[in-house]
């Protein structure tokens, strides 16, 4: 009987860790950054646009939005669209598509995935961490791998910007909190082999606004849908007002 | 000329109405002459609320199959064109995939009313087993509507379930072929989930709440006191002394109900649609794949404590069925709820300690089960959901137990507020 109040009671308390909002990659076991993606950054979104344009839709289709789409939500002109976001159609009506051949798969081991849902299936700490987390490792066949995505086929494509890095001799793995990432501080899993052109802080801004434009392209009727939802909610609690006005009316004569 | 002029004595075009359809008649039996008893409380708004997520489902479901095209291979794709080149499609989803757990929620409140007053007892055994058959076909339809994006988690959801029915002994692997149509879940399981979901099962579960409201209206409502209403009349009028019209009464009581349910079901459809991966699963935003199973297949929420079941139970004998023996158990079980109570009373309110006790531990045990339901399993997990699922077996296997033995209060002859 003892034993089982004592097993219960681990169990409460695992009960009560495990509803903690804890994000960890189910993939390595590795802990992520938290980023809170926020789609309704236009700034932002428009940079992770252009930087999504120029670094990631060589090998990554967003082939669920279409080009006018991104215009028009973002206030992009469609001159501007056509000359510095749109590299593999000249309709505005497409879908984004990737240049790459079908064969391409050859190239990497597989054709690398559509991004369009990427932040819901993975969520945004996933990406947010993923692309900082590239290290060198000469075991594999692009020369890098990744902590929260172990045998990752991917070339760390943002190097130049980024900069390498290699594992930490004594990183306490999983130990490191939300402080790893672009910089480099105590407790890293990483340790710097040859800077960048942009500082960790920029580094970790651009990766936000990509995160940031991915949440966009993973749902790009939600800042719509929230500012309605405000007005939906508005009008709720009049109603709910109203309503109760009208009961109190009704029942007045009911004892 | 009417051949039978109508008892109501209406004229001109209700008139004309009435002496072919009984409008005005219907309208007085269901609404402004069904007299309910005055003292509902706030466990009361719950069945009005589910007809409106019913209404909910079945108009946004309308608009889902208009652009919705069942068939592995567009399925996933044509809603991500609802979510994204239909106009407030995204909306429409939503409400349409947060209705689902909204329902849920809703009738399991609902249920946990009728345990609570009795509203199962004598002479509304029927109501109750209508009501039990409508969460029967709720869950089906639900599982039904899961499958339908053809996410990686419906794939795999469908796969688990669809298999379950391959433990019956000699026919189940060949059932199992058959109701898939292919030998893994495939374009022909889709496309008979989808004919499933959108026609047979709302023809049923529509059919089966007008059968569950006539039911009602019939014997009339019970109350918080347990207390028959009809038995305390008006001499003059025939009127019940406790009961007033549905309508205009609880019409505009309701009303104050629709507009709290909304303003929580707004919210989450609204601000928070996947509901923290609840809602709706961040595996099923990935399209399905036969070669990439999910880290951890769970059930959609709302199926938690019957899924704990299903794993709780050990296989013996070279068998697995006995798990989907325990969980079918335990929906069948609820149809039996107004035989296995023996009390006196109905309500919680007049029944004594034992059943309060009874009561309590069974539904906090049931929201114990979904939790772990959820959970990946694990020894702790196992352990958990074992003794909770002895627990909700007990509850319904001793009632006829505790029930007769218990202390029960003096009923009062009138409603008591």
């Amino acid at each position: 009987m003892t034993r089982l109040l004592t097993r219960l009671a681990q169990v409460s308390a695992m009960a009560v860790v495990a509803l903690l909002p804890q994000a960890v990659n189910a993939n390595s076991g590795m802990p992520l950054l938290h980023f809170s993606a926020d789609s309704g950054n236009l700034p932002s979104v428009q940079r992770g646009a252009r930087n999504f344009m120029a670094y990631c839709s060589g090998c990554h289709s967003l082939k669920y939005l279409r080009y006018e789409r991104i215009g028009s939500d973002l206030n992009i002109p469609p001159d501007v669209l056509k000359k510095n976001l749109m590299f593999t159609s000249d309709k505005l009506g497409d879908q984004i598509k990737i240049a790459m051949p079908a064969a391409s798969g050859d190239w990497f081991g597989r054709v690398p995935p559509d991004l369009s849902l990427e932040t819901r299936a993975r969520g945004a700490d996933w990406v947010y961490t993923y692309l900082q987390s590239f290290y060198l490792d000469d075991s594999r066949p692009m020369g890098v791998n990744n902590t929260v995505l172990a045998g990752a086929s991917m070339p760390h494509v943002l190097w130049e910007l980024q900069g390498w890095q290699k594992k930490a001799e004594h990183a306490a793995e999983g130990e490191h909190g939300a402080e790893h990432g672009g910089g480099h501080h105590e407790g890293s899993p990483f340790e710097p082999v040859s800077k960048g052109t942009l500082n960790p802080a920029e580094y970790q801004g651009f990766v936000g606004d990509l995160v940031n434009f991915l949440d966009y392209a993973s749902e790009p009727g939600k800042q719509a849908r929230i500012s309605t939802g405000l007005k939906v909610m508005l009008y709720l609690f009049v109603l709910l007002g109203l309503t109760y006005l009208l009961k109190k009316e009704f029942w007045r004569d009911i004892h | 000329m009417a051949i039978t002029p109508n008892p109501y004595k209406t004229t001109g075009a209700l008139g004309w109405i009435d002496d072919r359809f009984p409008l005005t008649k219907m309208w007085k039996e269901h609404l402004s002459e069904y007299y309910a008893p005055k003292n509902f409380n706030f466990w009361y708004f719950f069945g009005s609320l589910a007809l409106l997520v019913l209404v909910n489902q079945l108009l946004t479901g309308i608009f889902l199959t208009m652009h919705y095209k069942p068939g592995a291979e567009t399925a996933f794709d044509s809603v991500e064109y609802i979510m994204r080149d239909v106009p407030w499609g995204n909306v429409i989803r939503y409400m349409h995939s947060t209705g689902a757990s909204a329902f849920f929620v809703v009738v399991f409140l609902h249920m946990f009313r009728g345990l609570m007053y009795g509203s199962y007892q004598k002479p509304r055994e029927l109501i109750w087993v209508f009501g039990s058959l409508i969460f029967l076909v709720l869950m089906a339809e639900a599982f039904c509507g899961y499958v339908l994006p053809w996410g990686n988690m419906s794939y795999w959801g469908a796969a688990v379930i669809i298999n379950l029915f391959g433990t019956i002994p000699f026919i189940g692997p060949d059932l199992v072929t058959w109701i898939q149509g292919d030998f893994v879940p495939s374009d022909a399981t889709l496309n008979r989930l989808f004919s499933i979901h959108v026609i047979a099962l709302p023809f049923v579960l529509v059919g089966l709440v007008v059968a569950h409201i006539l039911a009602l209206h019939e014997v009339g409502s019970n109350n918080p006191d347990g207390v028959e209403i009809k038995k305390k009349k008006d001499p003059a009028t025939g009127i019940p002394l406790d009961g007033i019209p549905f309508h205009p009464y609880y019409t505009v009581k309701d009303l104050v109900g629709v507009a709290g349910f909304l303003i929580i079901f707004c919210a989450a459809l609204f601000f928070m649609p996947d509901g923290g991966g609840y809602l709706l699963e961040a595996p099923n935003f990935t399209p399905a794949s036969q070669i990439n199973t999910p880290e951890h297949i769970t059930p959609a929420w709302y199926f938690g404590t019957y899924y704990a079941m299903l794993r709780a139970t050990p296989s013996f004998a070279g068998t697995q069925i006995w798990g989907v023996i325990v969980m079918g158990a335990a929906v069948v079980i609820l149809f039996f709820v107004p035989w296995l109570d023996k009390s006196k009373v109905k309500s919680i309110r007049y029944k004594g300690a034992l059943s309060k006790i009874a009561l309590t531990i069974f539904a906090i045990n049931f929201v114990i089960l979904n939790y772990y339901g959820l959970q990946p399993p694990s020894d702790t997990v196992q352990l958990i959901s074992q003794i909770g699922t002895i627990i909700y077996f007990a509850f319904f296997l001793l009632m006829p137990w505790y029930s007769k033995i218990d202390k029960t209060k003096p009923v009062p002859d009138r409603v008591t507020e």
